[in-house]
């Protein structure tokens, strides 16, 4: 009797202090966000983050982000940009992660260990020779030599990813639409690609992601301020430690991170499938 | 076919002209593809590709008329050239050797041009689709990777800025003056063992919070499940870049909610009598604080992963050793361990060394400030931000950043290769 009762309350200890501990984690993950969300809607111009419910809110920040800076501009230029990303960056490695996945030929395995070094190298090591490319091409401050850059960037990784999916999808399949006398195209477009479409939706979110996420290469190569892409933008709001815009930079972070974080969650349960199956599916 | 005897040998020797050993073959068709190839790479060569790789060699003359850099890049872009050239020729060699066999063993050989055709097509299929990844890789990877590394071995700083001035080969000079020079020593060193440091304790931090999370938030009797499970997936979800800007105002000394909210609040608590910490001018401080931060930021990541593991592992395994007697403890690290390794090792792997050039979190959080170890570089500049700093400073330093680099790459390269070969998870056994 007295046993079962010891053990009912080390359940109870385990019970509260598992409830603390998420609390407590989602308080701490919470309150920055909070903060920032909240600055967002505050009246005036306030020099630093912090968390108060009894304020005056307006939405008048969201307005005077359009009209007093360019952020309208930097969101058009990073929208430009993470979209020709994401349908070139995408259908390459659909396609190079396709024929990995179902044809064996010629330089099959040293490519894709190529691919594999070749991730594994930063950015960084390319970054005074993308400048001095930029100088030679008259590229500097332009959109298209920066989105080639992130198109190109990201290939070896997700063609990886993308094999690893395809490799998931039954190769059988394909070798019954052979014998229906289905083509090369057919065969692909047709029968194999709509099975890997969760996965395709995820590289598409990263690949839209990633130039409203980068900071250094956007910052190193877009040189005049209407060029800007948010992230180099929004920076300029804070860098002044003399003159923070910290409302402004508040709500210009908002409409970035609300539609990104809704797609997120969106495409979220994919995540997990597409990453394990694309990292140890050899 | 009048002759269906070749000699293999003789096939090569002639293809050592790409082409010939191709027309031996009695295929007309590839064997003028061949010629003609072989024919447009020696055009460019003389015309473009000769003075290419003399000016890589010298880098110019005259100060003004010839940039180096330039020159340098031009003379990269023929190196490529040249080897895949060359590369074309061994896959010549090849096919003149290959074809002649086959004619010997009396295998089909198409020596037509409409069956070449759709043999290429066929054949060649795989090569057609992956060609833009290819080329893409090339031009914006490989490329710019060689011109860094050839650049760690010239003189371009500051002093040497084209067109005004030439750029010189130096040999290992930079490399000598990172291990050897007083002054790039002593930075070298500083920075390098902080990035270690950071590395090391900001991805345990975020790898052991996302799997302590997982296992916490994987209990069958909690309620609340989805909620909890969008709250921790918000920092993964936000754009670092955003909460990282956003946790360097936090931050702030003075007016920054952590000095001003957080740490009068926990005051209210007993015992606690926390002081103003100095986070952003105390490099203790601020380094502590990246680390947190990154903890913050990263462990949704792993989180998700480890519960997608979590979730695979069959319920009967834990139900039988709990029959044959183990606890928790012991469950843990004999199944869910073991589990969680098997699948997410090449995934912690990456962690450490995305930490490693994590150049978002220290560039924005305080600019790689407070202070400076020489060199140019602040108290938490890992090698990465220092780098660019290097490169993007009032007086750059470009070639020893190249020589930075080329050491950083090969660690994150060697360290991922070795990790990779242990695991086997990106073995490529079909």
């Amino acid at each position: 009797m007295n046993k079962i009762k010891t053990q009912k309350n080390t359940r109870r200890i385990s019970h509260f202090l598992t409830y603390v501990y998420m609390i407590l984690l989602s308080i701490i993950v919470v309150y920055p966000i909070l903060i920032t969300v909240s600055s967002a809607f505050k009246k005036g111009n306030v020099t630093a983050f912090t968390l108060s419910l009894h304020n005056d809110w307006t939405f008048l920040n969201f307005q005077r982000l359009f009209q007093e800076t360019l952020y309208g501009t930097w969101y058009k230029n990073t929208l430009i940009i993470a979209i020709f990303t994401m349908i070139v960056q995408v259908t390459i490695i659909t396609l190079a992660g396709y024929t990995y996945s179902r044809y064996r030929f010629a330089g099959r395995k040293s490519s894709l260990k190529l691919f594999l070094i070749v991730q594994m190298v930063p950015t960084m090591a390319a970054l005074t020779a993308f400048y001095v490319m930029a100088l030679l091409l008259n590229a500097l401050d332009q959109f298209w030599f920066l989105t080639l850059i992130y198109i190109g960037g990201g290939i070896p990784m997700n063609t990886w990813l993308m094999k690893g999916y395809f490799d998931t999808v039954p190769i059988d399949l394909d070798e019954s639409a052979k014998l229906d006398g289905a083509g090369h195209f057919r065969i692909f477009a047709q029968i194999i690609l709509p099975l890997v479409r969760p996965m395709i939706a995820v590289q598409s979110l990263w690949a839209f992601m990633g130039p409203f996420g980068d900071y250094m290469l956007a910052k190193f190569l877009l040189r005049s301020e209407e060029k800007y892409t948010v992230a180099v933008g929004l920076q300029t709001f804070i860098s002044d430690e003399q003159n923070q815009k910290v409302v402004l930079f508040s709500a210009g972070a908002i409409l970035i991170a609300l539609p990104i974080s809704i797609l997120f969650f969106f495409l979220q349960k994919h995540f997990v499938s597409g990453l394990i199956a694309g990292g140890t599916k050899g | 076919m009048k002759e269906t005897k070749k000699n293999s040998n003789k096939a090569m020797l002639y293809s050592l002209i790409p082409g010939l050993g191709q027309f031996y073959n009695q295929q007309k068709f590839k064997g003028m593809l061949f010629l003609i190839l072989t024919l447009a790479f020696v055009c460019e060569l003389l015309l473009f590709g000769g003075s290419a790789l003399g000016g890589f060699i010298t880098l110019g003359t005259v100060p003004m008329e010839d940039h180096s850099m330039f020159l340098m890049i031009q003379g990269t872009l023929q190196l490529l050239v040249t080897m895949i050239f060359i590369g074309f020729y061994f896959i010549n060699l090849k096919d003149a050797k290959q074809v002649a066999e086959d004619w010997n063993q009396g295998k089909t050989v198409h020596t037509t041009t409409k069956a070449i055709l759709a043999n290429l097509f066929d054949q060649g299929f795989p090569y057609l689709l992956t060609f833009p990844a290819y080329i893409l890789m090339i031009f914006i990877i490989v490329f710019p990777v060689l011109v860094t590394v050839f650049m760690a071995f010239t003189n371009y700083d500051f002093y040497h800025i084209p067109p005004a001035q030439l750029i010189d080969w130096v040999g290992f000079k930079n490399f000598f003056s990172i291990f050897f020079l007083s002054s790039y020593r002593a930075t070298f060193s500083s920075v390098f063992w902080w990035t270690l440091i950071w590395t090391i304790c900001a991805s345990t931090l975020q790898i052991c919070l996302g799997i302590m999370t997982a296992m916490i938030a994987n209990q069958s009797f909690i309620k609340g499940k989805r909620v909890f499970g969008v709250i921790f997936l918000l920092p993964w979800a936000v754009p670092a870049f955003i909460t990282i800007m956003s946790f360097s105002n936090i931050f702030n000394d003075s007016a920054g909610a952590i000095n001003t909210q957080v740490i009068p609040f926990l005051n209210h608590i007993p015992f606690f009598d926390i002081p103003s910490i100095a986070w952003k001018t105390d490099p203790f401080w601020t380094k502590t604080a990246i680390i947190l931060i990154q903890g913050w930021l990263g462990f949704p990541y792993i989180y998700v992963m480890v519960t997608g593991i979590l979730q695979s592992i069959p319920g009967e395994l834990y139900e039988a050793a709990k029959i044959d007697g183990a606890n928790a403890l012991q469950r843990f690290r004999q199944i869910t361990l073991p589990m969680i390794l098997l699948v997410a090792a090449p995934i912690f792997v990456t962690q450490y060394t995305g930490n490693f050039n994590n150049f978002s979190m220290i560039y924005l959080f305080n600019n790689g400030g407070p202070g400076s170890v020489g060199g140019g570089a602040g108290s938490t500049d890992i090698l990465i931000s220092w780098i660019y700093k290097l490169t993007t400073g009032n007086s750059p330093q470009y070639s020893v950043a190249a020589a930075v680099t080329l050491l950083i790459s090969a660690i994150v390269i060697g360290v991922s290769l070795l990790v990779f070969k242990q695991t086997k998870a990106f073995s490529l056994e079909d």
